[in-house]
């Protein structure tokens, strides 16, 4: 089960209705574009629809959650935790085993990060651990992604690579994004925030830009 | 002015000192103070590497009582610092760092006898309780999202190992360094009360009058604690922790006969042991009281404030020696020293000194604490103006010390001072060892006159007042907004 079906979404930061009170449905292989003004009330809805379906879910934060202090590797393999007993976590801590070396350098290598295996997230720029995180969620291997602005830090090619990349691994997403190309292009179903409430929820082939733009 | 609350709390805290002055014993009773200290400094400028072999292997049998005792330290004060949550934890870890090395020395050798493990457990039992706090607070500290973002069935140890060390692992790092330096300090001291360290073979130097000897000692001892990060690294660390256990010297051995009867008997309430039962209590814990645990309070309260007001001038003296806003590398080289030699002179081993040179009074006492604590204190700041960047025309000299630098630093600089009161107090009852009337002077009086049960109760009236001004501290830290990591 990877499409959700959630009513009675809303929240309220310091005593103000930030959003809400709102239902969405998502069908399993249905790509959303979650598209409005910046402090329309995305995140939020991106965080509460990832309390809502358990844990269940790829999640690309806004504010990534790496742990800086470990190198790229690790991050990725991070995503996999569950999979392995104990032991074979802190064996892999020290010294990772070859298979999951070659797969976290394979997925690497199509997000143009092969190369950096070994550094330090910290010493990373803002793009490279842009990837290092939405690598993270793709080696979880969730079939539901929930990701917000997973693009934002990235120049224009990089940003439709990863947008395709993303689209062929997760069948079912839900994307915030501010860039309303890539929302038409990557998504197949477009909703628009505004003031914390749906103002739009149209398939993407039925929209053209400037629909959406009366949004901004 | 008077209106921002770190000014008044400060005004306030100066007060308070200027009426304990008014209390305080404070005079030089030595007949010729300054003709003793021009031969001690003669002494520490012609030092004698070669008088004693015994200097060596007290050298030795203060690193390996360090290192043994910081790593049992450190590893307890981990395990304790994943349940630190539980209040009883918590309580159990304030109440064993409120006592003094010094003290736990003091209660070991009572039943141990000169058995090395006296010396480990002292260092090693308060350590625990303070690398536990400090282990769990950086723990705390840690950025809850990846912890989130794990994938649910991940495995509790996996997701401590990944998701919580490695962000505090740098700052773990770094605290444990600087406590095996205070370690050593700790382990030089415990000489003072009969372990084989440096503290042992100072106290012998100077009561012959060997300043040279001394003064060889000191100097070796700074140089100890100056090439910390020359001898200490990572790799070499587990060769020197598991070796230290070997070189502590074999001591006496522990008699059980007096592990049984120390906890059976000598520690039993007089009044309890002689059959008086409860009733014959009140009477001799009021005597108690009355005698010595209040004179011992009072002048403990009353040298703790002087030395922390003296210390904050000291530190807001000294900071300026090694910020590079001022002067020029002749002056921070030189302050650099002043302060290295002011920080790692542990304050037991200043007091004594002093005292031995001026005569018993509560003046070596409260100079030797601001010494040190000032020295620390003076030292953070200094470094933290360095990192200021000031505009280009930023006033000069006094000006740019009245106007620049002191109102940036002020905060972090009540913080650190407030965060080492109860360092300061711990110093201040164990001082009274040395004959300053505070509460160490009459926990040693109970334990010379083979009083345990007295002794027992005062360490824990010690005890008490060290954890009552910790909680002070924290809550006008809280009150006043200041924040500081426990780096110092």
């Amino acid at each position: 089960m990877s499409g959700f079906d959630l009513s009675g979404l809303k929240a309220s930061f310091g005593g103000e209705r930030v959003l809400g009170p709102l239902s969405l449905r998502v069908r399993e292989g249905e790509q959303v574009a979650l598209v409005g003004k910046s402090g329309a009330g995305k995140s939020t809805l991106i965080r509460l629809i990832h309390e809502q379906v358990g844990r269940n879910s790829s999640l690309v934060p806004q504010e990534l959650g790496l742990v800086n202090a470990l190198p790229v590797f690790h991050n990725v393999f991070m995503g996999q935790l569950d999979k392995h007993p104990t032991w074979y976590n802190t064996l892999t801590l020290i010294r990772p085993f070859a298979a999951d070396r070659a797969e976290v350098k394979s997925l690497m290598d199509e997000l143009g990060l092969g190369e950096k295996l070994w550094i330090p997230t910290a010493s990373l720029s803002g793009g490279q651990r842009q990837r290092v995180a939405i690598a993270r969620a793709i080696y979880r291997n969730e079939s539901l992604l929930l990701a917000d602005e997973p693009v934002s830090a990235l120049d224009g090619p990089r940003a439709h690579q990863v947008m395709a990349l993303l689209r062929d691994r997760f069948a079912t997403s839900v994307i915030a994004l501010h860039d309303v190309e890539l929302a038409l292009q990557y998504c197949n179903r477009i909703v628009g925030i505004q003031d914390g409430l749906v103002e739009l929820d149209e398939p993407s082939d039925r929209l053209a830009p400037s629909d959406i733009m009366s949004l901004y | 002015m008077l209106s921002y609350p770190t000014v008044r709390a400060s005004l306030i805290f100066v007060a308070v000192a200027i009426v304990g002055l008014l209390f305080a014993d404070i005079a030089i009773t030595a007949s010729n103070p300054w003709r003793d200290l021009g031969n001690f400094f003669l002494g520490v400028v012609t030092p004698n590497f070669f008088s004693s072999e015994g200097l060596l292997t007290a050298l030795l049998r203060t690193v390996a009582f360090a290192f043994v005792g910081v790593a049992l330290g450190s590893f307890c004060g981990f395990l304790l610092a994943l349940v630190y949550r539980l209040l009883p934890v918590r309580i159990f870890c304030a109440f064993i760092r409120a006592i003094h090395e010094l003290f736990w020395a003091l209660i070991f050798l009572q039943f141990f006898g000169f058995h090395p493990l006296t010396g480990v457990l002292a260092i090693a039992i308060p350590y625990s309780g303070i690398f536990a706090k400090v282990y769990s607070e950086i723990l705390e500290e840690a950025d809850p999202e990846p912890r989130r973002l794990l994938p649910p069935g991940t495995g509790m140890v996996a997701a401590f190992l990944y998701a919580r060390i490695p962000d505090c692992w740098e700052q773990m790092r770094t605290y444990t360094a600087y406590r095996l330096e205070c370690g050593l300090r700790s382990s030089a001291i415990l000489g003072f009360v009969g372990l084989p360290t440096l503290g042992f073979y100072l106290e012998a130097s100077f009561s012959q009058g060997l300043y040279s000897d001394a003064g060889a000692m000191l100097i070796l001892f700074y140089v100890l604690i100056a090439t910390i990060p020359l001898w200490v690294r990572p790799k070499l660390l587990p060769v020197y922790i598991l070796a230290a256990p070997f070189f502590l010297g074999d001591g006496l051995p522990i008699v059980w006969g007096n592990v049984e009867r120390f906890f059976t008997e000598d520690i039993v309430p007089a009044p309890l042991r002689s059959g008086e039962g409860i009733a014959g209590l009140v009477p001799w814990l009021n005597d108690l009281m009355v005698n010595e645990a209040l004179p011992g309070i009072w002048n403990t309260v009353l040298l703790t404030q002087v030395a922390l007001v003296a210390t904050g001038i000291l530190a807001l003296l000294a900071f300026p020696l090694i910020s590079n806003h001022f002067g020029g590398p002749v002056r921070r080289t030189s302050g650099h020293v002043f302060l290295v030699i002011a920080r790692s002179t542990p304050e037991y081993i200043l007091a004594y000194i002093l005292l031995q040179l001026w005569g018993p009074s509560m003046l070596p006492a409260v100079v030797a604490l601001a010494l040190h604590n000032g020295g620390i204190i003076g030292h953070l700041i200094g470094r933290q103006t360095n990192t200021l960047r000031l505009r280009p025309d930023a006033p000069t000299g006094f000006n740019r010390y009245t106007w620049e630098l002191v109102p940036r630093v002020y905060r972090s600089f009540l913080a650190f001072l407030f965060y080492r009161w109860e360092i300061i107090m711990r110093e201040t009852a164990i001082l009274g060892i040395l004959g300053i009337y505070t509460l160490g002077f009459y926990v040693d009086s109970a334990i010379q006159n083979i009083r345990f049960d007295r002794a027992m109760v005062l360490i824990l009236v010690t005890a008490l007042l060290n954890i009552g001004v910790d909680a002070l501290g924290r809550y006008i830290r809280r009150k006043l907004a200041l924040q500081t990591m426990p780096t110092c």
